[in-house]
């Protein structure tokens, strides 16, 4: 402090001497050239390779026109992209009228202390294999499973849903809820609480407080788990491999047989790969567009 | 009488309402009822794993026979170990350079920022069935030519797609740290004559490390979890857990995959539970500091 120290200066010139693009370089090149050869490139292969019909490997590749896109609107396709559509768009719902009363639970009764703890309990069986959760409800859906020995207990007829559309909804919605109890959650704890008192002294009911106070300000929150939902029912294969049955072809699982069932149309996989990743380009820029808009916060 | 009266007429007569102002009443058993739906499943594997019957839905007596059927079996074990060197190796690798690109993209501006930044976080968003056909087709179109010589379908191949998404979340989860830190440290670090790599490893790494762990820790059960990305890009050499398990629940319910359930689940909760301690340490950290 009391003596000036002219090498310090120097020393801490010293890093500066190292030319300016050194850092960022060293820092951003390792992930970049990562993701250019394992994501980038990749990407780009499958672009070509969709525009190719009838690919299978070791083949040249000559990109040759749409046929492959214009096959998903055969007839023998089309309902699969309807069916993943509706999957995703049910699931979404599902999610959203289940998890907000939990949500808002959480978030407006419980008492603080206990939130963090309960939120965490909601979330914890994400932790363990998907595989395995979707599995899980085979032994409850089935014939002679759990669901049916209660149903049969209680003088109902037994309910055969394994296998079938059902199934397939009740282990999407297993697989996601505690992800829109999640965001729910986030968006809630955000909501100013004396817009409902006051809402309520100006002599609101509890259900016109609720849909002209508590759902505008979580309209952010609702956008942002119904996306996530909606995107991860999309690109969801275990629930309808492992559930659904024959009856149950969604996009994901009709590319899984292009490249590792029996079928082997590398192009027509890569295709519908394509139609995929636009499904849900189009589902994010829509939340960019209308969702991010209600409110500044932001989940 | 006359004193009860009077109450009431006085309760009437308060100017504020007694009753509650929400009156939603089944909110709480209903929040129960879905907590009771996110655990039946595992209640459900839990009770069939000590479940005296192979086929039926009926309790015929406890035995633990299904957990030495699977301690026993070589080939889930191989599985496991298979499943836990990718996450390893995956997690490792994308910690390193998923904490530089996370640093680097806190710290600088350059043409093309946006563009990079997109990519480093498109895994998050994109389907994993088609970042496991784009990775399926880049190594057969690097393989082929070679012959099937230079990059085998393997363990190696699975790691290199793992990394990809793992580095997304680990980099999520540490910029995220980044930007509630307080940059004079560092600065101070340097003004006081330290080198760049000093200041990065000596002051940032440490503040960045609780964050750094738990970024891992997703990353490492995502990468356990993986059953698509890493069935297109093992080839035939290798088989992770996943994609064992996947092998045989399709023929049916397994009373000893039950048992597996229940150990994977008993050990990915003390995970979480790991995570969440971390994570709640580091913030009353911060709160403290």
């Amino acid at each position: 402090m009391s003596s000036p120290s002219p090498p310090l200066s120097t020393e801490s010139d010293f890093p500066k001497a190292s030319p300016r693009w050194l850092q960022p370089l060293v820092l951003l090149s390792p992930a970049g050239i990562w993701l250019a050869l394992l994501l980038v490139i990749p990407t780009l292969l499958i672009l070509e390779l969709s525009l190719v019909p009838g690919i299978r490997p070791g083949q040249v590749v000559n990109p040759s026109g749409l046929e492959n896109y214009t096959r998903i609107f055969q007839p023998d396709y089309f309902p699969v992209l309807t069916r993943s559509l509706s999957f995703a768009i049910a699931t979404t719902l599902i999610c959203l009228l289940l998890g907000f009363p939990v949500a808002y639970w959480i978030a407006l009764i419980v008492p603080k202390r206990w939130r963090n703890l309960v939120v965490l309990g909601f979330v914890l069986p994400l932790w363990t294999s998907s595989l395995l959760r979707s599995y899980a409800w085979i032994t409850i859906l089935r014939p002679t499973g759990v669901m049916n020995s209660l149903l049969g207990t209680v003088g109902l007829p037994p309910l055969d849903i394994l296998n079938r559309e059902p199934a397939v909804l009740i282990g999407m919605t297993y697989s996601l809820l505690p992800y829109m109890v999640l965001i729910l959650y986030a968006a809630l704890e955000k909501l100013d609480r004396s817009l409902l008192e006051a809402a309520a002294d100006l002599g609101a009911t509890p259900a016109q407080a609720f849909w002209n106070v508590t759902v505008p300000q979580t309209l952010t929150g609702i956008a942002a788990g119904s996306l996530l939902v909606f995107i991860s029912c999309m690109g969801d294969f275990i629930n309808p491999e492992v559930l659904g049955g024959a009856s149950s072809m969604t996009v994901a699982r009709l590319v899984y047989n292009q490249f590792l069932g029996a079928t082997q149309n590398w192009g027509f996989g890569s295709a519908l790969s394509m139609i995929l990743i636009l499904i849900v380009s189009i589902a994010i820029a829509l939340w960019l567009k209308y969702g991010d808009r209600s409110s500044a916060g932001g989940v | 009488m006359a004193i009860a009266a009077v109450q009431v007429e006085c309760k009437l007569m308060s100017p504020s309402p007694i009753k509650p102002r929400f009156s939603f009443s089944w909110l709480a058993p209903f929040s129960l009822l879905m907590f009771g739906f996110m655990y039946l499943p595992i209640l459900v594997l839990a009770v069939y794993s000590v479940n005296d019957s192979r086929y039926s839905a009926e309790w015929k007596g406890l035995t633990w026979k299904w957990y030495q059927a699977f301690f026993n079996d070589d080939r889930i074990l191989t599985a496991l170990s298979n499943s836990l060197i990718v996450a390893f190796c995956a997690v490792a690798i994308a910690a390193v350079i998923g904490t530089l690109m996370a640093v680097g993209l806190s710290r600088y501006r350059f043409p093309g920022k946006q563009v990079y930044q997109g990519i480093a976080y498109l895994p998050l968003i994109i389907p994993d069935i088609a970042i496991a056909v784009a990775t399926l087709i880049f190594l057969a179109a690097v393989a082929i030519p070679f012959s099937g010589g230079l990059i085998q379908l393997s363990l190696g191949t699975i790691v290199a797609a793992h990394v990809v998404f793992c580095l997304s979340y680990i980099a999520l989860v540490v910029s995220t740290r980044l930007t509630n830190l307080n940059p004079s440290l560092e600065e101070a670090a340097l003004d006081l004559g330290a080198t760049p790599v000093q200041a990065l490893v000596q002051v940032l790494l440490p503040e960045l490390m609780p964050a750094i762990v738990s970024g891992c820790l997703l990353a490492f059960v995502l990468s356990l979890d993986d059953f698509l990305i890493a069935s297109f890009t093992a080839g035939g050499g290798a088989n992770t857990l996943p994609m064992e398990i996947f092998s045989r629940i399709r023929t049916g319910v397994k009373p000893d995959i039950n048992a597996l359930s229940v150990v994977l689940i008993l050990a990915s909760g003390f995970l979480f539970a790991a995570a969440e301690y971390l994570r709640y340490r580091s913030e009353q950290k911060r709160l403290a500091e």
